[in-house]
């Protein structure tokens, strides 16, 4: 299991564009938001941006990522072949989510640290809660992205779903207005990356989530990890 | 002793029976061949037989295990090389030796087996750079790398070069020389004469003749394999 973990994450380490949009750009972003002098709500754009790009982060990763590679492997029948062996197709599906939270983590610790040493953006001031959430925003998109990869016939499919989910999900997030509309938000704290922002932001300014967000990702996770368990095609 | 039985096999997919009635069994140390056309149920049997397919009837046993009930001890005994059977694009020759190598109890010395298919030089080329002919010899690398009893091997030889061809099939009698028993499958039928100690002749999913290349041969295995299959597409 530890070296398909590792083969795995050097796999990822030799693709330059998922590694560009997953953990380059969302530090890039970041970036240009600080270098704003707006405010919203009183708060510089790069503190209001922050929980953003951690979601986008665990779109990339869960809802992109992983279910084109999955589809990928059922597709080049390598998940057949792993099935004659002793460690079995789930092994390397386990071994890839190992890798994705790996790597959603390490992106959201950069741009933790690029907002913090490039325009004081204060670390968040409930480092538990915003771990505990930033997980379970992670686990939420991987569930996700495990249920596209049980459904979609093949790697294009996979992507394309990917891509359609990634707009309304990055919309309730506050991508393209952080300030919602009241219905608006509303709605979105019913989405999984709304009430990831909403739980992020909460603890990046001292409290502990609100457990409605948090139960909002948990009951993603289970219903789609559940739900692609139950549905996956091997082959 | 018997390395494969299988009795009375029956798989069906919805409407369309892919294997009928199947029966053979094949002894400890023997290359067996598995011959028919496309979709005479080739590689219904065979998934059967790797436990990937739970048979509508009848009754498999490899090494005295059930497929599907011991799965676990099968696959540390049981190589398979599946056709079409890709690897991640980006991973190196060396990568996936060791990788395979880290699924099995005893596994294979990976130089020896690289250096045996003509792959040492290749080691560290990513699956996609890698000729036809090199991606089939590490997939055999990978079916022999956990030191298996039992080995199948689906079209073996497909896209290979006829010089590459005659070496696989040296190095083939060499693991049964070794004391692997080999399952075959193909449409070749001069592979099956050179190499099968005995072949059976699949036809709609139908055993239609079984025994050995000679006692096929009328007069040549080739002309048996045309009289028993052709007709019905």
């Amino acid at each position: 299991m530890r070296l398909l973990t590792l083969t795995e994450a050097k796999l990822l380490m030799r693709e330059p564009l998922a590694l560009f949009w997953g953990l380059a750009f969302p530090m890039v972003l970041l970036a240009v938001m600080g270098l704003s002098t707006a405010t919203i709500g009183g708060l510089p754009l790069a503190a209001v941006y922050e929980p953003i790009v951690i979601a986008f982060i665990s779109v990339v990763f869960g809802v992109q990522g992983l279910p084109v590679h999955v589809a990928s492997y059922r597709e080049g029948r390598i998940l057949r072949r792993l099935a004659t062996t002793p460690a079995g197709p789930v092994r390397v599906i386990g071994a890839q989510l190992a890798v994705s939270l790996t790597v959603v983590l390490a992106a959201t610790a950069g741009v933790l640290a690029v907002g913090r040493l490039g325009f004081a953006v204060p670390l968040p001031r409930q480092p538990a809660g915003f771990a505990f959430a930033t997980v379970l925003a992670a686990t939420a998109m991987l569930g996700l992205g495990l249920l596209i990869a049980a459904l979609a016939p093949n790697a294009r499919s996979a992507g394309a779903a990917g891509t359609v989910l990634f707009f309304p999900l990055m919309y309730f997030a506050g991508l393209w207005t952080p300030q919602l509309s009241p219905t608006a938000r509303h709605i979105g704290e019913f989405t999984p990356l709304g009430a990831a922002t909403q739980a992020l932001r909460e603890a990046m300014a001292g409290a502990w989530p609100h457990p409605m967000p948090l139960i909002v990702l948990g009951a993603c996770t289970l219903a789609c990890s559940a739900t692609a368990a139950r549905l996956f095609r091997w082959e | 002793m018997t390395a494969i039985e299988v009795e009375r096999l029956r798989k069906r997919y919805g409407a369309k029976v892919a294997v009928d009635d199947v029966s053979f069994t094949v002894a400890e140390g023997e290359i067996f061949g598995l011959l028919g056309r496309n979709g005479a149920g080739k590689s219904s049997t065979v998934d059967c037989i790797a436990g990937l397919r739970v048979p509508d009837q009848g009754r498999i046993r490899v090494a005295g295990l059930d497929p599907r009930r011991d799965q676990r001890e099968l696959r540390h005994l049981l190589g398979v090389q599946l056709q079409e059977s890709a690897l991640p694009a980006k991973l190196t020759v060396a990568e996936a030796m060791r990788l395979f190598a880290s699924f099995y109890r005893s596994p294979a010395d990976i130089a020896g087996l690289l250096d045996m298919l003509d792959l040492t030089e290749k080691r560290n080329t990513r699956y996609r750079g890698l000729s036809g002919g090199q991606k089939q010899r590490l997939s055999i690398a990978l079916a022999l790398i956990g030191r298996p009893r039992i080995a199948i091997l689906d079209e073996l030889t497909t896209g290979l070069d006829p010089v590459a061809r005659r070496d696989t099939w040296a190095f083939v009698e060499d693991i049964r020389n070794q004391g692997v028993t080999i399952m075959l499958v193909t449409h070749f039928m001069t592979e099956a004469e050179r190499l099968c100690d005995r072949v059976a002749i699949l036809d709609h999913g139908r055993l239609a003749a079984i025994g050995t290349p000679a006692q096929l041969a009328r007069p040549t295995l080739e002309d048996t394999f045309v009289a028993l299959t052709a007709g019905r597409p």
